[in-house]
């Protein structure tokens, strides 16, 4: 399967202001000529290295499979990388792309803030000013990860528009990139918008798939016959589904944000439920209404609420080569659960989302082997966690 | 008419075309005809009316809190075709500037016949470059529509032959590497995008973002075609329901682009 952008079959495209389109080629161009560069490669492998933490491990999870019906589970750890999830991946690559650019300073969107997290450690790396917009819903919910970035010393802009979250942090990220687009590089954090971030954050991020698919094959001696990611953009899923798109029987799902639920309206969910548009650059499946405005998306996840969804999904759906299915909250609360006590693992609840559908697959195939990205770790969650279990921060019980 | 014959016109009385952009629906549906129509009575020769969208990734505070309210008051594509019929009865030609989800949703086709029935000139599309227009380009021809794409300082020369060869009724040169809103003193780069764009084959290039006064308005036409004019407008319009406001910063601007200033 080709798939080099700018379109996905029907899907992505650039539809975006003029003034952006030489920064887009250029970007464009600059990551065609840097990713065959032996010298970038041999520089970004040896940050994957020592920086990184990679490769990052598997690890299978037998207490949890017994919530799964029995199923084998193994879980591709992103959890573990530099930054707590799979964000650094990604963003590692494109600062040495700014770097090789001529820019010295990088803007970025962030939801739940770990793509925030991940840019503002990589410009302190690299020495490039950083500033980073997130919407002041994010804001609030995500104090961690913000109190992080300012202490990477990145500039963090809060967004007070539309429905303050991602996509509107995202809507103010390239506003201020069309001003700044001399010396300022956008380094976008998921495989959607236009041409080439889909395609250069899948280039980036399929070291995931590329890794967990070697170290499942050198631990049970076969593919597996599942695989599972969140997808909210969609960048850790579509970096672990590449490695496997030509692997037949190997079924791919990406798990979406079901909110309260498909027919309740408040979800995340624009390829279960969304219908074609054009958004953030991109022709892809998103939450509009009849006159084609954006619907505010709703997921307990920060990272997960985003009405839209990078085209290379909205391709693989289109072609059937990827079935997409909705989670809820609670089922993926749930499974938040669960990982934390059967196997001391707290996930960050997007990753939740992909066990969750783990749950429910393993129940209905109890002699599958599963394979999650489990591509976060929970510690920016635990706020939200103890809020919806009731946890008051106070202790089980007292001794006097 | 289509801005083409407007901006003719304009020329041969010795000046430019002045092109005004208020948004459809704000501050309410009827008020935003009303300021139109008051805008093309102080000398507008193009109006621009901005399809209020939920992501509007060009526009600057000031519009963006209008379209917000616009959008939040209930504002639809139906409303849009009623605003479009008054103020084409004055005789302006109507160029409606929209991010290109409500229309690619509306389809390209269905779009055309109903904005031209309600007597529409054409579309200025921010987010639509020339490369993913074509089913746009087969309906605006279809219905002899205006298509007007943009050119930023930053287009390299391959694209603005692509821009120039694909505007029908003018190129939009946006003169700064910004957002919309007034400021102090319009970037010099204008002048220069505007003969580059001349240079690559396009007849007519009015320059937006960034005019204020009719004093900015007659610098402009001295090298452009049209002078586009936005925030400064809606601000009058929001500071003074009453309109007399709007009406005497038009008449300003257009002495200015009329070079009656």
């Amino acid at each position: 399967m080709n798939l080099t952008g700018p379109y996905f079959g029907e899907f992505g495209g650039r539809y975006i202001p003029e003034a952006l389109i030489a920064a887009l080629d250029d970007l464009s161009d600059g990551w065609e000529k840097l990713k065959i560069d032996p010298a970038f490669k041999e520089e970004l492998a040896e940050l994957n290295r020592t920086y990184t933490g990679r490769p990052s491990i598997i690890t299978e999870v037998p207490r949890f499979s017994q919530h799964c019906g029995g199923a084998r589970v193994i879980l591709k750890r992103e959890d573990l990388n530099h930054t707590g999830s799979h964000k650094i991946n990604n963003v590692l690559g494109q600062a040495l792309l700014t770097r090789s650019l001529g820019k010295t300073r990088v803007i970025a969107e962030t939801g739940a803030g770990q793509h925030g997290v991940a840019t503002a450690t990589a410009a302190a790396l690299l020495g490039l000013e950083c500033t980073i917009y997130m919407g002041a819903a994010d804001i609030r919910r995500q104090a961690l990860n913000v109190a992080r970035m300012r202490l990477l010393g990145a500039e963090v802009v809060s967004v007070n528009q539309g429905s303050n979250t991602l996509k509107d942090a995202i809507n103010e990220a390239f506003r201020e990139w069309v001003a700044t687009v001399d010396t300022t590089n956008y380094i976008f954090g998921t495989a959607a918008g236009p041409h080439p971030f889909p395609a250069l954050v899948r280039d980036l991020q399929r070291i995931i798939g590329d890794e967990a698919r070697e170290q499942v094959l050198a631990l049970t001696g076969s593919l597996p016959d599942w695989v599972l990611a969140c997808v909210g953009g969609g960048s850790n899923a579509i970096g672990m589904f590449t490695a496997f798109l030509d692997d037949e029987d190997v079924r791919l799902v990406g798990l979406e944000a079901g909110g309260e639920g498909i027919e309740s309206g408040r979800h995340a969910a624009p390829i279960s439920v969304g219908d074609v548009g054009i958004l953030h650059g991109a022709k892809t499946y998103l939450l509009q209404d009849e006159d084609g405005q954006t619907l505010e998306s709703h997921s307990i996840s920060a990272g997960l609420d985003y009405p839209g969804v990078g085209p290379e999904h909205a391709h693989l759906s289109a072609i059937g080569r990827v079935e997409y299915r909705p989670v809820t909250d609670a089922e993926a609360m749930e499974a938040f659960a669960l990982l934390s006590r059967t196997e001391g693992i707290i996930p960050a609840i997007e990753s939740a989302h992909a066990l969750a559908g783990a749950m429910k697959i393993g129940t209905a195939n109890p002699d599958a082997t599963i394979l999650v990205n489990l591509s976060g770790r929970g510690d920016k969650d635990v706020e939200t966690a103890a809020a919806w279990f009731g946890l008051d921060g106070s202790a089980t019980r007292e001794v006097f | 008419m289509g801005a083409a014959e407007k901006i003719d016109a304009a020329k041969a009385k010795g000046g430019a075309a002045f092109i005004a952009y208020l948004p459809a629906g704000y501050p309410d549906v009827q008020a935003s005809a009303d300021a139109a129509i008051a805008v093309v009575e102080s000398g507008a020769d193009i109006i621009e009316l901005g399809f209020p969208y939920s992501d509007p990734g060009m526009d600057g505070s000031l519009i963006q809190a209008a379209t917000h309210e616009a959008l939040s008051k209930g504002f639809k594509m139906k409303d849009l075709f009623g605003i479009v019929e008054q103020v084409a009865a004055t005789g302006a030609a109507v160029e409606v500037m929209t991010y290109i989800n409500p229309i690619f949703r509306y389809g390209f086709d269905a779009f055309a016949r109903d904005f031209k029935n309600a007597g529409g000139a054409g579309l200025i599309t921010p987010d639509l470059i020339p490369d993913e227009a074509d089913p746009w380009i087969e309906a605006a021809d279809r219905y002899d529509l205006d298509k007007i794409f943009l050119v930023a300082p930053s287009s390299r020369p391959e694209r603005l032959k692509l821009v120039a060869d694909s505007c029908r009724g003018f190129v939009y040169a946006a003169s700064t590497m910004g957002v919309t809103g007034a400021r102090s003193s319009v970037d010099n780069r204008a002048r220069e995008l505007v003969a580059d764009t001349r240079a690559h084959g396009a007849e007519r290039v009015c320059v937006g973002l960034g005019v204020s006064t009719g004093e900015q308005a007659a610098e402009i036409a001295e090298y452009a075609d049209g002078v586009i004019v936005g925030s400064a407008l809606i601000e009058a319009l929001r500071d003074d329901p009453s309109l007399a406001r709007l009406r005497a910063l038009a008449s300003d601007i257009a002495a200015g682009a009329h070079g009656e200033g």
